[in-house]
């Protein structure tokens, strides 16, 4: 495992000056790193983890499951291009699954909206043969960090001498 | 009416509380502290070494094993010391299978020391070896190791402290409180004086797992002629974060472990026997535990020595264990009124450094057995109480 990414994806806070100490480089060389994950589309971003269940009025969340015809010259990707270039979109995965190809996370103001997202976006669009909708309920655990106030957050050592 | 004074064991009544509790107790009682005072590692047993504890116990293995552990664990034992730092051990006389490595440090002391006998012990350490001496009737004889020697103990330290009452040393490394690691060549030079007495050292290894940098912990079994006089004291807790399931042992010649069975029958019988069996698991499959663990906490430390350097709490490097030792010496404070203000002004509990002997004063253990995001948050409120509370100025 690569320790700069490792250390990055479970928290961009870090400057470069800390990230050399805990790498044992110097700080230009940790830059330079980072510039070539950059320009090699390893790292494509930071983003906040936010807890949206937690945020009144934020919307749901649904998992959407696409059974998914190929096309002859590009496969899946022509089709997931598509699926990706909607905004309400947040990521999508080509799965290797018997059930289905394409796995979305779509994110909507109410449940109506994202049955309607897939109803008439998704499942309408050529080659998708069938759809499945999950709507998420609760975040316990996003982007590796716990989101729901578990035991496992609290402290369970004990000062024994 | 009863005298409780008159009855109780007045070498034990003479022994103070360990000094590390108390700020753990304050913070306990306080809400949103962020505690960097722990010495035990922050992992969860890796899962399959917990899984093979849980089948011992679906299988029913819920008896006492054989006094010294059972023979495949210490056979398991043997070939780790032996893989990892070059020792060999007979598991049949030489390996004895204990109730974490405190007990095997009890056990050795006990089957050694006598009323009047001298127990070197080289301060900052862990708490536990002077009041085990004291109750053994012997005399402990603090050796004070030196910032300036990076709290190595050091050959002249020690040939100054021998006397014909000398019946053993403690060799505490890698160190609680300090870090401190002692390499091959400071070891070989302990040797040399050690061969020229009549005394037996206790190595306590139990983080020799945690070293850091290119070379590995060095035994001080493995030094020419040292192992015919070394107690050995390793464990489970720390190199597989097993603290939980109370599991170490002692390895060390025939004539002194016999000893130790001894005591260990009467007063143990055996170590616990579903932890033997996970830590069989352990010592099979679990080399690349310890190595993901140990490069986590490098991470730590590293981001830890750098953050205290920068704002002017110095510590030297440490090269073991998970403890920093940075000298407060620039807040002007002692170590306890340190510890103190700064769990009440910005609610960050560390251990003041004179808990681990006198010498330990000016200087603060802190323990970095936790995430990078806990270490984080608690050095940026260690800087804001160096500027608000010590009148540290910006640099």
């Amino acid at each position: 495992m690569n320790k700069l990414l490792d250390i990055l994806s479970r928290n961009a806070d870090f400057t470069t000056e800390q990230l050399a100490a805990m790498l044992g480089q110097t700080e230009d060389e940790v830059k330079k790193q980072i510039q070539a994950y950059k320009d090699q589309g390893i790292i494509k971003g930071s983003n906040t983890l936010i807890n949206w269940d937690k945020v009144p009025g934020a919307g749901v969340m649904a998992i959407i499951e696409l059974k998914v015809t190929p096309k002859p010259e590009t496969g899946f990707d022509d089709i997931a291009k598509i699926v990706m270039s909607f905004e309400n979109v947040e990521s999508v995965y080509l799965a290797a699954s018997s059930r289905y190809d394409l796995i979305a996370t779509v994110r909507g103001e109410t449940i109506q909206d994202v049955a309607e997202f897939v109803s008439k976006r998704l499942s309408t669009l050529d080659n998708v043969i069938g759809t499945a909708t999950s709507f998420i309920l609760t975040h316990y655990k996003s982007g590796g960090v716990p989101f729901c106030d578990s035991d496992e957050e609290e402290e369970q050592r004990s000062m024994i001498l | 009416m009863i005298d409780y004074s008159k009855l109780m064991n007045s070498k034990l009544c003479g022994i103070k509380p360990s000094g590390i509790r108390k700020f753990f107790d304050i913070a306990n009682e306080m809400d949103h502290v962020i505690s960097l005072s722990i010495g035990e590692p922050d992992f969860t047993t890796p899962w399959h070494v917990r899984q093979e504890g849980i089948e011992a116990l679906r299988r029913g293995h819920t008896w006492y094993s054989p006094n010294s552990g059972f023979i495949e664990l210490r056979k398991q034992i043997s070939g780790y010391y032996a893989r990892r730092f070059n020792v060999e051990y007979n598991p049949d006389h030489e390996v004895l299978v204990t109730v974490g490595g405190s007990e095997a440090i009890d056990l050795c002391i006990r089957a050694v020391v006598e009323e009047g006998d001298e127990v070197l012990i080289p301060q900052p350490a862990f708490v536990c070896y002077e009041p085990m001496t004291v109750m053994s009737g012997g005399k402990p004889v603090i050796i004070r190791t030196k910032s300036e020697n990076e709290f190595r103990l050091t050959a002249a330290e020690l040939e100054a402290a021998i006397t014909p009452k000398t019946k053993l040393l403690i060799l505490p490394f890698p160190n609680n409180p300090t870090g401190a690691v002692m390499r091959r060549q400071h070891l070989e030079e302990i040797a040399k004086v050690i061969e020229k007495h009549n005394i037996l050292v206790l190595s306590d290894e139990i983080y020799g797992e945690l070293t850091y940098g290119k070379e590995r912990h060095v035994s001080f079994a493995d030094i020419k002629g040292m192992k015919e006089r070394t107690v050995v004291v390793g464990g489970f807790s720390k190199a597989y974060a097993m603290t939980g399931w109370r599991l170490g042992y002692a390895l060390g010649p025939e004539p002194v472990i016999s000893q130790m069975l001894k005591l260990h029958q009467y007063m143990i019988m055996s170590a616990p026997t579903p932890s033997q069996y996970a830590a069989i698991e352990a010592l099979k499959h679990g080399d690349a535990d310890i190595e993901h663990m140990r490069e986590e906490y490098d991470i730590r430390r590293r981001f830890i020595v750098d953050s205290f350097c920068r704002m002017g709490l110095t510590c030297f490097e440490p090269e073991g264990a998970f403890y920093v030792f940075p000298s407060i010496q620039i807040s002007g404070l002692s170590s306890e009124e340190f510890c103190e203000k700064l769990i009440y002004a910005q609610k960050v509990a560390i251990v003041p450094g004179n808990a681990f002997g006198e010498c330990g004063e000016g200087f603060a253990r802190v323990s970095y057995s936790y995430s990078l995001k806990h270490i984080q948050e608690a050095v940026e409120r260690i800087e804001r109480f160096l500027y608000e509370s010590c009148g540290k100025s910006s640099s």
